[in-house]
């Protein structure tokens, strides 16, 4: 077999290599969106994927900020600029997010970049904002230990999302027993790593928690869920932590409803299910199972239905859905135009520095305010799946919670924290009162 | 238990007679629920499911169903009816419409838990059997002491075999948890949810303390390992059927690349876009019926699975006669227009439907499950099995009995002979190529069901497929048949023991090494074709 692939692969290179090329043309052309600009505008890069795997989320958040940048046009721009915003597709391909991070920076001069969904596309980006010194917005729940200059996390950190969902449980359904289960990558792993620190710290048992990781895309259930049915059984509450990744979730949640597994005997609080997740989903066998974020869409506060009834209008769909990150979204992007603002420049340094303490509303009727590590204080809610595939908030923290980039829990970073205004430091050790720089 | 029915006719009598005028305790617990807090609803649950109104089986159950709705400024209740009717909680008169102050009483999992329990010992006397087992098992998890008179008048007037032992245990769990049962009684109970022998049985044993009599907890703590020892068993059979479940998904998925590659020989990258193109067919149909037939949902599979074969088939016959015929010969080339071509369909279908995963729904039929022994079979698996094992079947009828079957065959396994036999090749060669596509798109109907319908749902396929047809061996429907249920079994018995990630892994070193001692896989085709 092997060689007459060979043999064909030497008569035919000859004869029809147009072919690939042209194939290879073709596949270049349909990622190239350029953009020309006019000098009287700033512009505001959107690196989002809109193709490949990640596009069911990220396309969202690039309809977000050119809304965004739409509704403050109508009120005049920035400094009496119009914005403009100039959209690359990475595909879902991290080390194109890299790519396309230079070229929105070096070509086409943006001020400031809002963009990435997972963690590796970040820390695929991260040298290049560095090295060019620009300003990153990544508006995605993940698993904190970072902290860096040029980045600004408007998502939560674990501090902010796993760990009131679990004291929830704790107090609420009094849950003994732990199943933390997610997709094997690095946000899943550092979050569990984290969870299981805390559970201890808490007094459960090693054999009370049991930890489970499947493949990206994982669609057949049928072995864990009945796994965690047995580990269920044994006679204490036992609830699941579900950090699964977007696409796997909806054959969990059907194997679940289909094994009959209620909300009421064990309950799963996943931290990356939300309204858009559910869109794809008959949710009335999963009502009562509970999600943890910083915004739900039926959160009623008129902030937020005037928000939805924008987005709505400028989307000219009446069922499009609002979630988490675009809350994120918003609150980052109005952080930066009035740092902008307060400074009058766009100069990345100038912003950088203004960008700490900076407030803006968020969506649910609080304020937020961008802390010294560059994350954000969010309030924390945890809401339960209703059958209309909307959720209906049972707990919310009293006050907002400050992010922490550093977890408590874990060895290796109690002790570290991030202070870009007093230390100029993303990883500054209160024991030893060094900076560790950026080696570690 | 007559107390019990007499208060129940003079609430009755009550409700038809004062109606309205009169403010007792129950519509005290009824106007708590516009509160909408959950402690004060937790508390109205107990008193209207105490009171013996005939009304309190209306509100929970609407509770339940989200279908209660409060006004918080009036503090009235209205349960809204299932034909669409309003009524008024407290009274029971009917009511014009909502107002719109009205929202729904919301629920988080404790109430839900407490409402569960109410709503067992309301309906332990239902007439309909099913809701009576229902009722029996939630009082088996809830154990409330305060049931067990009900639930002894129940067992005592109950006729139907399996609704007296699910009651029966019901009575056993909550005598286990009764401070003042006596030890016998007690022992009794550890007997009868040991005979039981289920997981919330053990469960339910393994919840017994220290505070328990040293007897029963002895008896408890045997009880949890005859059942675990059993349960071991069980779980051995449960794996087999998990496997020849995703073995069967596996079959399905890879059926019709056992076609295009298999018999056909063409590396056929946009296989798996064939099967999203059927999965979007069902959305497609299922959304028309949604709109327009909403009665016809539960026949939505049956009309999408020959929709779906007809869409992907015609869409495969385009794609062989406008570009895989040029191409027949030179692999390489074929290989990469035909991942181009998957990624032109993945976009196009991404800016069709959006990139948004899409509702497809379970028909009735499909959702749920049954327990077999001690197993939870699924029914959309179960459907899946059988749908795969009936398309296998006719697709190798197809190719032993019909003169399109004898020509397919002929054409692969002799080109130039069968052209000169008269033949229409390049006709055969599009039939053909329509027919493996046209079978992936019902393959995407079935994997609606169990997986996201979104443009990504092939590439999660195609790497499978290919695994499952290169080792049972190209151009043999039989080994794709038993190189599919291998590794599906395989896989599930590695899953338990290894996890899914290295269970993963370890299947494919495995294929790996398998293909260096046989290369052509498992049943490889001899004599003149393999030169072909």
């Amino acid at each position: 077999m092997l060689t007459s692939i060979n043999h064909d692969i030497a008569t035919s290179f000859s004869r029809r290599r147009w072919l690939a090329a042209a194939a290879g043309l073709v596949l270049g052309l349909t990622g190239f969106t350029g953009a020309k600009a006019a000098d009287d505008t700033i512009k505001v890069g959107v690196l989002h994927s809109l193709s490949g795997t990640m596009a069911i989320s990220e396309t969202t958040l690039k309809d977000t900020i050119l809304f965004l940048i739409d509704e403050q046009n109508k009120k005049g721009g920035v400094l009496g600029k119009k914005l403009e915003a100039v959209v690359v597709d990475p595909a879902s391909n991290w080390p194109l997010f890299a790519e396309k991070a230079r070229e929105l920076i070096t070509k086409d001069k943006v001020a400031v970049v809002f963009g990435c969904w997972t963690s590796v596309s970040r820390k695929s980006v991260l040298p290049v904002f560095k090295e060019l010194n620009s300003i990153l917005f990544y508006p995605v729940q993940y698993e904190g230990e970072e902290s860096e200059r040029n980045v600004f996390y408007t998502g939560a950190a674990p501090n902010q999302q796993a760990i009131p969902a679990v004291d929830y449980l704790m107090k609420e359904e009094k849950v003994k027993r732990w199943v933390l289960a997610g997709t094997d990558y690095v946000y899943p792993r550092t979050t569990n790593k984290i969870l299981e620190a805390y559970l201890k710290s808490k007094g459960v048992a090693q054999d009370d928690i049991m930890i489970n990781y499947t493949p990206f895309g994982h669609s057949d259930w049928q072995t864990i869920v009945a796994d965690i049915k047995k580990f269920g059984s044994a006679g204490k509450k036992t609830a699941v932590v579900s950090t699964i990744n977007g696409d796997a979730n909806v054959p969990f949640y059907k194997e679940l409803g289909n094994q009959g597994i209620k909300a009421t005997d064990i309950p799963v609080v996943a931290f990356s299910v939300g309204e858009e997740e559910l869109a794809g989903l008959d949710t009335k066998p999963l009502v009562g199972h509970l999600a943890a974020w910083n915004y739900f869409e039926s959160i009623k506060t008129p902030a937020n239905e005037k928000f939805i009834k924008e987005w709505q209008a400028y989307t000219k769909n009446p069922k499009r859905t609002t979630n988490d990150p675009m809350e994120a979204h918003v609150i980052g992007f109005n952080m930066w135009v009035k740092a902008v603002e307060k400074v009058k420049s766009t100069d990345p340094d100038k912003v950088i520095d203004a960008l700490p303490g900076t407030e803006a509303p968020n969506l649910t009727g609080g304020v937020s305010k961008m802390l010294p590590n560059h994350h954000i204080t969010k309030p924390v809610f945890i809401g339960e799946i209703k059958a209309d595939g909307q959720f209906n908030v049972v707990y919310k923290t009293k006050d907002l919670v400050p992010g922490d980039a550093w977890s408590k829990e874990l060895d290796g970073s109690k002790d570290l924290i991030g202070d870009w205004v007093g230390k100029k430091c993303g990883n500054y050790n209160v024991k030893t009162n060094k900076c560790l720089g950026s080696g570690s | 238990m007559l107390a019990c029915l007499r208060a129940f006719a003079l609430s009755l009598l009550l409700v038809a007679f004062a109606g309205p005028c009169l403010a007792g305790p129950f519509e005290d617990a009824v106007a708590k629920l516009a509160n909408d807090d959950f402690s004060d609803t937790e508390e109205a649950i107990g008193t209207i499911a105490s009171s013996g109104n005939p009304l309190a089986y209306p509100i929970i159950g609407a509770l339940k169903d989200e279908r209660l709705f409060a006004d918080g400024e009036t503090k009235k209740v209205f349960i809204k009816q299932d034909d669409g009717k309003v009524i008024d909680a407290a009274t029971g008169a009917a009511i014009d419409s909502l107002p719109d102050s009205a929202s729904a009483v919301s629920l988080n999992n404790r109430l839900r838990r407490t409402v569960d329990a109410a709503l067992g010992g309301l309906t332990l006397l239902s007439p309909d059997l099913a809701t009576r087992l229902a009722a029996a098992q939630s009082v088996f998890k809830s154990h409330e002491e305060a049931v067990l008179p009900t639930v002894e008048g129940a067992l005592a007037k109950e006729t139907n075999r399996t609704a007296k032992t699910a009651l029966g245990e019901a009575r056993a769990a909550i005598l286990l948890f009764k401070s003042d049962a006596s030890e016998v009684d007690k022992l009794e109970a550890v007997a009868t949810i040991k005979a039981r022998g289920d997981q919330e049985a053990m469960a339910m044993l393994s919840d017994v303390g220290g505070d328990q009599p040293v007897a029963v907890a002895k008896a408890a703590a045997a009880g949890v390992a005859s059942i675990q020892s059993t349960l071991a068993i069980w779980s051995t059979v449960q794996n087999a059927w998990y496997g020849l479940s995703l073995g069967s998904v596996l079959l399905l998925a890879a059926i019709g690349l056992a076609i295009t590659f298999g018999v056909m020989g063409v590396i056929n990258m946009a296989h798996g876009e064939m099967v999203m193109l059927g999965a979007y067919t069902t959305f497609v149909v299922q959304e028309v019926i949604r709109t327009r037939y909403p009665g016809m949902f539960d026949y939505s599979l049956v009309i999408a699975v020959p929709l779906a074969f007809l869409v992907s088939g015609a869409v495969g016959i385009l794609i062989e006669r406008s570009i895989i015929r040029f191409l027949y010969g030179r692999p390489l080339e074929t290989l990469l227009a035909t991942w181009g071509l998957s990624l032109v369909l993945q976009q196009a279908v991404r800016t069709l439907f959006g990139p948004t995963n899409r509702e497809v729904g379970n028909p009735s039929w499909m959702s749920g499950a049954f327990e077999l022994g001690h197993m939870t079979i699924t029914y959309n698996r179960l459907w899946i099995l059988c749908f795969t094992l009936a398309v296998f079947v006719i697709l190798l009828a197809m190719l032993r009995f019909t003169s399109l079957g004898l020509q397919m065959r002929a054409v692969t396994q002799n080109r130039r002979m069968a052209a000169s036999m008269g033949i229409a090749t390049s006709r055969v060669d599009a039939l053909t190529f329509g027919l493996g596509s046209g079978i992936a798109g019902i393959a995407g109907v079935a994997l609606s069901q169990i997986d996201n319908v979104s443009p990504n749902l092939g590439q999660s396929y195609i790497i499978d497929s290919f695994m499952v047809v290169v080792f049972g061996g190209v151009g043999n429907l039989w080994g794709t048949l038993v190189g599919a249920f291998t590794l599906g079994i395989a896989n599930k018995f590695l899953e338990p023991v290894a996890g899914a990630v290295l269970g993963k892994i370890a299947i494919l070193v495995l294929i790996i090494l398998f293909i260096q001692k046989r290369p052509r896989g498992l049943f490889a085709l001899k004599g003149r074709a393999v030169e072909a």
